[in-house]
């Protein structure tokens, strides 16, 4: 298997309080994987410190099999997009001009601005659907337009691999399902590598190529969704009773958690599950 | 501008007043001691601490990514004025010409004061602002504790300069601030694409590829260097700082590119503007335009405040 990202005995910590002790875990190239696990279970922190916004306190991420550490931040860029959760924008700031900053790692003192800026920009605000919103302020979008334009900023960069921490918080179910149908058909298309914390399972099962649960900052396990996806791990992982059944329209594994309080359908128990 | 040059207690028409600048012959010979020496360099020195002030706003509201930071607000301009004034209550004997390396000392220190206690493995917008306006405010009581136990005579000297005026300013004052502006505006023009990619958040801007903890303080030295030779020449001349970033959003966006000449040319506007209005509201008396700005720009800071409280 080809990886995009390595990371061997990562240590990552905030201050003095550790996250995630002496983690192992290979990113698949050209696949789409998703991070699950409960809150503060460190998926957020292992994503900054796989885009290298965080310093490891020890340990090492590999890009392209080179200590990312020994990259210029610039070269990074050029291979690697993140895009961080609920970003904010400057008031007033329109799409285009958001878009426009993902070529920043493209530029330098002695070229500014250059066609193919123009191109790529153009290109990611036609991808996301933004082009018709593109001289619109920022504020004045919904939460959906506004994600797609933060995504496109992302495309805009052109790199291999993107980094996103969950690019679906505080949208509606049918603007998660078009966000991720525009990541899926990214990888599909152009075999770009995704990397995404996501909180709802069931569209993590649906979309990933691999699956990663996490607890405690230790990975519990990885693997194809099919496998990595049992009741068993959910119980350890989030603490829920639940049962796995296949999702009835993608064929992927689909998460029923069990209520604690509610009662249990008549039907259900007749049915000696 | 012309009118500024024009107007005051002695009065000379615009058309005499553009005649005069072209070195045409005019019906009154005194016209060009009181345009060329009197007027032109108060009104200069006042546009050009009035673009010093406003870029270095529009720098710190970018790199902090709060609509509030201006030099007054994180301190820098505290705390050159309690250098100044140190240094005239203390050392009355010192000739004037210090007085504008020592505001400019105090400006640094209290920057490098500022950021050194913001720094925290990294450095948050907030943080900044927090121990700016803490830093300030000491500064700005060590500075009243000066005046009280000061001599009569020097500390109204001191009262004079924290008040911000052109008052009386010279060819002597444009030559000190010009060969700072002409550095540090190319510079923040040039830096001017950094401050749109740091606008945007401290992860976003890493993931960008920008090195966000130096570039901030590069720009912050920036900073500090144009509003510490600003208020060397003409004292603390509040709000502009604050002002004319946003003045100048209203016109050109957010993009820093247009951005920094739009506030620069506002800020300018500005100081000569309030300079104008303190020379002739209540002539003969002049008020300092430091005062002007204030009455104006602290309402407006308000408006401001009142804006973002949900923010």
């Amino acid at each position: 298997m080809e990886t995009a990202l390595t990371t061997r005995r990562l240590t990552l910590a905030y201050d003095r309080a550790i996250i995630i002790q002496d983690l192992n875990i290979e990113i698949p190239a050209h696949q789409i994987t998703a991070l699950v696990g409960s809150n503060g279970c460190g998926k957020s922190t292992l994503l900054k410190g796989l885009a290298r916004l965080l310093k490891p306190q020890s340990g090492t991420v590999y890009l392209d099999g080179v200590a990312i550490v020994k990259r210029s931040t610039k070269d990074v860029a050029k291979r690697l997009g993140l895009l961080p959760q609920s970003p904010t924008a400057p008031e007033g700031l329109t799409v285009r001009e958001l878009v426009a900053q993902g070529r920043y790692p493209h530029q330098s003192w002695l070229q500014q601005w250059s066609e193919e800026d123009d191109r790529f920009t153009n290109q990611a605000l036609a991808i996301t659907g933004m082009g018709e919103l593109s001289d619109r302020p920022l504020d004045s979008l919904s939460g959906g337009q506004r994600q797609r334009a933060w995504i496109a900023m992302a495309l805009a960069q052109n790199t291999e691999i993107l980094l996103l921490d969950e690019p679906t918080t505080f949208l509606d179910l049918a603007h998660q399902i078009e966000v991720l149908d525009l990541l899926y058909d990214l990888n599909q298309t152009q075999g770009r590598t995704i990397v995404m914390v996501l909180h709802d399972l069931n569209q993590a099962c649906r979309y990933a190529d691999y699956l990663v649960a996490m607890r405690q900052g230790q990975i519990y396990a990885q693997g194809n969704p099919a496998e990595v996806m049992t009741e068993v791990m959910v119980q350890e992982v989030f603490g829920l009773k639940s049962r796995i059944v296949t999702d009835p329209v993608a064929g992927t594994p689909l998460c029923i958690p069990i209520s604690k309080k509610m009662a249990v359908n008549q039907s259900y128990l007749a049915s000696g599950s | 501008m012309g009118v500024s040059a024009g107007y005051g207690e002695y009065s000379i028409s615009p058309l005499d007043v553009i005649k005069t600048l072209l070195g045409l012959q005019t019906d009154n010979p005194d016209y060009e001691f009181v345009i060329h020496t009197l007027r032109l360099p108060r009104m200069m020195t006042a546009f050009l601490v009035g673009i010093g002030l406003a870029i270095a706003g529009t720098i710190l509201q970018g790199l902090t990514r709060n609509p509030l930071a201006a030099p007054e607000i994180i301190g820098v301009e505290s705390g050159a004025g309690l250098a100044a004034v140190s240094l005239i209550v203390l050392f009355p004997s010192v000739p004037l010409f210090v007085l504008p390396i020592a505001a400019f000392l105090g400006a640094l220190i209290t920057a490098l004061l500022v950021y050194g206690l913001s720094w925290n493995g990294g450095s948050s917008p907030m943080r900044l602002i927090l121990i700016g306006v803490g830093v300030g405010a000491i500064a700005s009581a060590f500075t009243s504790l000066m005046i009280t136990f000061g001599n009569i005579y020097d500390v109204s000297q001191a009262l004079v300069w924290l008040a911000g005026s052109v008052y009386g300013r010279t060819w002597q004052h444009v030559q000190a601030l010009l060969p700072w502006l002409m550095v540090l505006i190319p510079i923040s023009f040039v830096w001017a694409r950094e401050l749109n990619t740091l606008n945007l958040g401290d992860d976003v801007a890493r993931g960008l590829g920008s090195a966000v903890g130096w570039q901030r303080g590069f720009l912050l030295l920036v900073a500090v260097a144009l509003s510490g030779a600003s208020v060397a020449v003409a004292g603390t001349i509040g709000f502009v700082g604050l002002m004319a970033p946003h003045l100048a959003r209203q016109f050109v966006g957010t993009a820093h590119e247009g951005l920094i000449p739009t506030a620069a040319l506002l800020g300018g506007l500005i100081v000569v503007l309030a300079d104008l209005l303190g020379r002739s509201l209540f002539a003969p008396i002049e008020i300092p335009c430091g005062v002007i700005t204030a009455a104006v720009g602290a309402p407006y800071f308000l408006y401001l405040l009142y804006q973002n409280r949900n923010a």
